[in-house]
């Protein structure tokens, strides 16, 4: 499966072929190194480590330049593990000319704190009335349970707490755009996340 | 931020017409019907304009057949054939949507001169500033009289038009 890591450098809008305004999404994605493979025999499974972004030689300590000479790459601040279905090896690039425009892709990526929510926020619950005698009953979740029996609050009733920074895949986005000598892939609707959120793009298996 | 303003260039128009709010511009529309592709003339008031970018977009208003109508069209827009300015405004605001509580002649938008005594007149001093004065609100009475038919062969136009193709666009109001 194709899989690329990038950074998501915000939103606009651009123009299609016929006019129309399209919302897109843009990611700076790759060039990703191969450091590293996973293998069936020593691992127990099949997959590539792939390295994403800069940083700064200061800030790179012994381990690390370690695991990076292994591979003979430059040392880079993210790694991550993509499925090995393309045959590559160590030392190969991946670059966003793996996508086309046109073609379909999943993002994944960690989505927007959003801190301590309440219900109606975090759950969708619709809240009390405001008139019949209420007060500070607006906002609130009503009943989370019975009585004596069974005397406790079920396991994972929906309550107030925090919200977001939860690991987000949205399905089935279009490639509006490749721009290859940028390493910039521009993607039709939101991706999960603030601007220079790591994301993952791989090609979508379910397609609608 | 600067990487996605360079994104957006290249889908932005090199050259856009200057105009503001309160101009009365012609909005050279495509419109594609099957096939063909044809352009459509929407010619109104400019009430607003908003957005940076990709983004920028402007609203036309006018009023047809006893109706306001209402467009937005984005500025940048490969839809948007041309604009044509016919007439430049003289407003006080940005956004002219105090318009569309007005009918008639409160609705009118006074014409934007380029006064040559009224800067003559700033160069020099006193006595002559109030001549340039009286001589520019002379000027602004016989404009007017002048737009009033303007209007009235205008508003046939747009009837004529109206009846060639029916727009079906149109965001009607109350």
């Amino acid at each position: 499966m194709k899989e690329i890591i990038g950074k998501k450098l915000g939103m606009t809008r651009v123009f299609g072929d016929d006019g129309q305004a399209i919302p897109v999404s843009v990611i700076e994605a790759g060039p990703c190194v191969v450091v590293a493979k996973r293998t069936a025999e020593k691992d127990g499974y099949e997959a590539l480590q792939v390295s994403y972004g800069e940083k700064r030689k200061k800030l790179i300590n012994k381990p690390e330049t370690g695991h990076f000479e292994k591979g003979g790459v430059e040392p880079v601040r993210y790694l991550r593990e993509i499925s090995n279905n393309d045959e590559l090896n160590v030392g190969d690039q991946i670059k966003v000319d793996i996508f086309k425009k046109g073609e379909k892709v999943d993002v994944t990526g960690v989505s927007k704190g959003l801190g301590f929510q309440g219900v109606m926020r975090r759950h969708g619950f619709s809240g009390a009335q405001k008139t019949h005698g209420q007060s500070d009953r607006m906002r609130a979740p009503g009943s989370i349970g019975q009585s004596s029996y069974p005397s406790r609050v079920f396991k994972g009733m929906r309550m107030a707490g925090k919200m977001g920074k939860d690991r987000v895949t949205v399905l089935n986005l279009e490639v509006v755009q490749v721009i290859e000598d940028q390493n910039l892939i521009l993607v039709r609707g939101a991706v999960p996340g603030k601007k220079g959120t790591l994301l993952s793009i791989r090609k979508t298996n379910r397609q609608w | 931020m600067k990487r996605i303003a360079q994104i957006e260039k290249g889908f932005m128009k090199e050259k856009v017409p200057a105009f503001k709010p309160g101009d009365t511009v012609k909005v050279h529309v495509k419109i594609r019907e099957g096939d063909k592709e044809r352009i459509q003339v929407f010619q109104g008031t400019v009430i607003s304009r908003r957005g940076s970018g990709t983004n920028e977009t402007f609203t036309v208003r006018k009023i047809s057949s006893g109706i306001g109508v209402e467009r937005v069209f984005a500025l940048h827009s490969p839809t948007v054939d041309k604009i044509q300015r016919t007439r430049q405004g003289k407003v006080r605001r940005a956004k002219l949507y105090y318009l569309r509580g007005l009918t008639g002649k409160s609705a009118r938008i006074e014409e934007k001169l380029e006064d040559k005594t009224l800067n003559g007149a700033k160069a020099e001093k006193g006595t002559k500033k109030a001549k340039g004065k009286k001589a520019k609100a002379k000027a602004k009475v016989e404009e007017t009289k002048v737009e009033e038919k303007a209007a009235e062969v205008k508003a046939e136009e747009t009837k004529a038009e109206e009846q060639a193709e029916p727009n079906t666009e149109k965001k009607t109001e109350e």
